[in-house]
């Protein structure tokens, strides 16, 4: 079989076999992406600018006269356009995070790294500044040549030109980070007299240097040293998935020929070996070398081939999104498709609906009050007048509108239990209120029901809400002493 | 370090600290660079027949990482506390921290209450804002014996109804909560008499609030009352000043019934509601005392 071989890039300098030291350590390379034009590039743009849009965006939204989305930790509300959410709503994050990692798996087993190609932010933000850099300093070649060079005027304006450019791109995105966590018109008036909180400055400097670092500096490094994701990738590969592949069997053997010439007259492959994909490649690696765990996915060389292909007037595809068993199978694009319905992706799927599913539909029902009962810590019962049985609780009430409500508290699960304090109260606009709540029960019950913990609940209901009624029923005890 | 006896544990875990760190960069000069033994890009070791150690650098800014780690654990151990006793040049403490941040807090309650400050205890009464606080303070200090409703329980004063031991205006209250209060009723079994004039008594105690009682024993019980009038007056309506209760309403702070009774008189009773002064300040106890007076507003006469 014909299977390319997991290949590990050489150090430079090894031994010669007598035992020389050689650095575990060595001086990173630059790498000097070529820009690329093509189908998947467009891709990656168009989630350039949609996640981008939401990010910096999102922020500046207004709903019900108050920022659409914001986290507000010190009051612990968290507003996203309708919803109220308190830090009890834990679970809602825990969903939504469990339907990321779903995600992930699904997508990583259909097509590979298309978060990382495509979607991660050290993906998105590499490609804005990258973007940027080549407006000032020029493409590839350009660039190289001028970091040769000697430091010249040219060479340094450009680079601060550059930097300065990153930087302002950071900051505005550190801005932007924190103005979900304070209301940014806020932040903005504070941001032209520089009154920053202590907390706001460290978080605006604080991601924005990261995104210039991450972005500006790192790049390849955070995928191939840094991202636990990269490495834990390759456990959610088949052979079944699609990822970027060279078709060796069509391209080799490579080498140069004349547009004109007839490549299997010459005895060769249709790779014309002309690096480009090589140029391209933000992690600075060879794809014809295999599937190798540097390879993010971005699908660059395949833009880049198929331009070639079609210069020379040879089908696309050298370089395609491609399974192990399609390329060493021959399988047409349809057997291929096909095996994408394999059981692990059709459980993926089914697992991703039912979390969507059971998230969308907890949302929707959820009531718009939260209660929690804790029964009185001071005493346990007391005896009230002639010899009746109180139990006191308190209740907290967590007012999940953004409207005054009105509530009235009930009891059941003991016959003739009432409500001695008063029944009626008020929560205001996403407030949570304490309230104490006695229960009373007469002598005779108490004797009926006889000393010691009984069940007990409460039933909150809304009052003169109009139209729907809304009810939240919370378990508590009720003790009858000796 | 009081933990330890002696202060060579001290620095034993300073050494231990600093040495452990210098081994590190040790380790890192010593482990960067390897003898291989062939130049095919591996070590040269074998395993297993076929399983081969690589040589693949990692980039030079890494084992520039470790470093800057390094150092600043150096920089770390110099200016917090951490090398042995060694208080840090900073002076840090997490006592200090806290009192801090106490500080801090306080400060920033300061203008909230200065709004109160002056304010009658009728103004804060009408102010939702003060009572919220009062409310507040009152479940974070006051409820754990008096009760999240405030109707306390057996021993622990109602402050929901009327009547009042000490007073409830709202210099007395506030009074009360500074400085806090001692009851006591001495054991007065002695001085009542034998069995039957306690019972007596008791009854008649009884008979003072309208409660059912044995109208005869009440009566002969009435002398003996005479012992008990020194506090709780001659009509049993009892003295604020001393903090004696009002005999003559239907609230039983210490039990009902003519057993709770005899208890009182023959074991007499000590009951304390401790000073909160250290807890509170002066501002916060004005505040509260409003809330604590805005409780039995709207109660009922407790006199029949």
């Amino acid at each position: 079989m014909n299977r390319p071989v997991i290949p590990i890039v050489p150090a430079p300098a090894g031994g010669d076999g007598n035992g020389e030291n050689v650095w575990l350590y060595e001086k990173r390379t630059q790498i000097y992406p070529r820009s690329v034009k093509g189908w998947f590039a467009g891709w990656r743009w168009a989630l350039v600018w949609l996640t981008q849009l939401v990010f910096y965006g999102t922020p500046w939204l207004t709903w019900n006269n108050r920022p659409a989305v914001l986290f507000n930790l010190e009051a612990r509300r968290f507003y996203i356009f309708d919803l109220v959410l308190y830090p009890q709503d834990f679970i809602y994050l825990t969903a939504l995070l469990i339907v990321c990692a779903y995600s992930l798996f699904l997508f990583t087993a259909v097509a590979g790294r298309l978060w990382c190609g495509f979607a991660c932010p050290q993906t998105v933000y590499t490609e804005m500044f990258l973007w940027v850099e080549r407006h000032i300093e020029g493409d590839r070649m350009a660039r190289m040549k001028r970091d040769a060079g000697p430091r010249s005027f040219d060479l340094i304006w450009r680079k601060s030109a550059k930097h300065a450019a990153w930087l302002a791109i950071g900051l505005i995105t550190g801005f932007t980070f924190v103005g979900y966590f304070t209301p940014i018109r806020t932040l903005g008036a504070e941001a032209l007299s520089l009154g920053f909180g202590p907390w706001e400055w460290f978080w605006v400097l604080f991601y924005g240097f990261a995104t210039y670092g991450n972005a500006g500096w790192l790049r390849e490094q955070v995928c191939l040293y840094m991202c636990p994701y990269a490495r834990f990738q390759s456990a959610m590969f088949d052979h079944d998935t699609m990822i970027v592949s060279y078709d060796p069997q069509r391209g080799e053997p490579r080498g140069s020929r004349p547009r004109s010439a007839d490549p299997r007259a010459l005895g060769k492959g249709d790779c014309i070996d002309c690096s480009l994909c090589v140029q391209v490649c933000p992690t600075g690696i060879d794809i014809r070398d295999g599937l190798q765990y540097a390879c993010i996915g971005c699908a660059a060389c395949i833009d880049v081939c198929d331009d070639v292909m079609d210069k020379m007037k040879y089908p696309r595809g050298l370089i395609r999104f491609a399974t192990q068993n399609g390329l060493a199978n021959r399988f047409d694009r349809k057997q291929t498709l096909r095996r994408v319905f394999r059981p692990r992706v059709l459980i993926y799927s089914a697992v991703l609906l039912l979390i969507c599913g059971a998230f969308v539909t907890s949302l929707a029902l959820r009531s718009p009050f939260r209660v929690d009962v804790v029964r009185d810590r001071g005493a346990l019962a007391r005896m009230v007048g002639e010899g009746l049985i109180e139990n006191v609780y308190r209740l907290q009430v967590m007012n999940s509108t953004e409207a005054v409500q009105r509530f009235r508290v009930k009891v059941g699960g003991i016959d003739g239990a009432t409500v001695t304090s008063r029944p009626d109260f008020e929560v205001g606009p996403a407030e949570a209120r304490w309230l104490p709540v006695s229960v009373q029960i007469s002598p005779e019950t108490a004797s009926k029901i006889g000393p010691g913990v009984h069940q007990l609940h409460f039933e909150i209901e809304t009052v003169d809400s109009d139209g729907d009624k809304a009810e939240v029923k919370e378990k508590s005890t009720f003790v009858v002493p000796r | 370090m009081s933990d330890f006896f002696s202060n060579g544990w001290s620095v034993f875990v300073a050494a231990a600290s600093i040495v452990s760190m210098l081994l590190c960069l040790v380790l890192l000069a010593t482990a960067a660079r390897r003898r291989v033994m062939s130049n095919d890009n591996t070590t040269g070791h074998v395993w297993d027949e076929d399983l081969q150690e690589l040589n693949n650098p990692l980039p030079r800014w890494w084992m520039w990482l470790f470093i800057i780690t390094v150092l600043f654990s150096f920089a770390y151990l110099a200016l917090y506390p951490g090398a042995g006793s060694r208080a840090g040049t900073l002076g840090w403490s997490s006592a200090g921290q806290h009192q801090a941040e106490q500080d801090a807090a306080r400060a920033a309650m300061q203008p909230v209450y200065a709004r109160y400050a002056s304010a009658s205890a009728e103004t804060l009464m009408q102010d939702p804002a003060a009572m919220g606080i009062g409310e507040r303070l009152f479940v974070n200090n006051c409820a754990a014996c008096h009760g999240s409703d405030a109707h306390g329980s057996k021993g622990f004063p109602n402050l929901t109804d009327a009547d009042w031991l000490h007073g409830g205006d709202h210099a007395t209250i506030i009074k009360t909560i500074t400085e806090g209060r001692v009851g006591m009723m001495p054991p007065l079994a002695a001085v009542v008499g034998d069995a039957k004039d306690l019972s007596n008594v008791a009854q008649y105690v009884l008979s003072l609030s309208g409660a059912k009682h044995d109208a005869a024993a009440a009566t002969a019980g009435q002398a003996k009352f005479a012992v008990c009038a020194g506090c709780h007056g001659a009509d049993g309506k009892g003295n604020q000043a001393v903090g004696a209760p009002n005999l003559t309403d239907k609230i039983w702070l210490h039990g009902f019934g003519e057993e709770a009774i005899l208890a009182m008189i023959n074991h007499g009773k000590t009951n304390v509601m401790p000073a909160q002064a250290q807890r509170l300040t002066t501002e916060q106890i004005h505040v509260l005392g409003a809330y604590v007076m805005s409780l039995s507003r709207n109660a009922a006469p407790a006199t029949p």
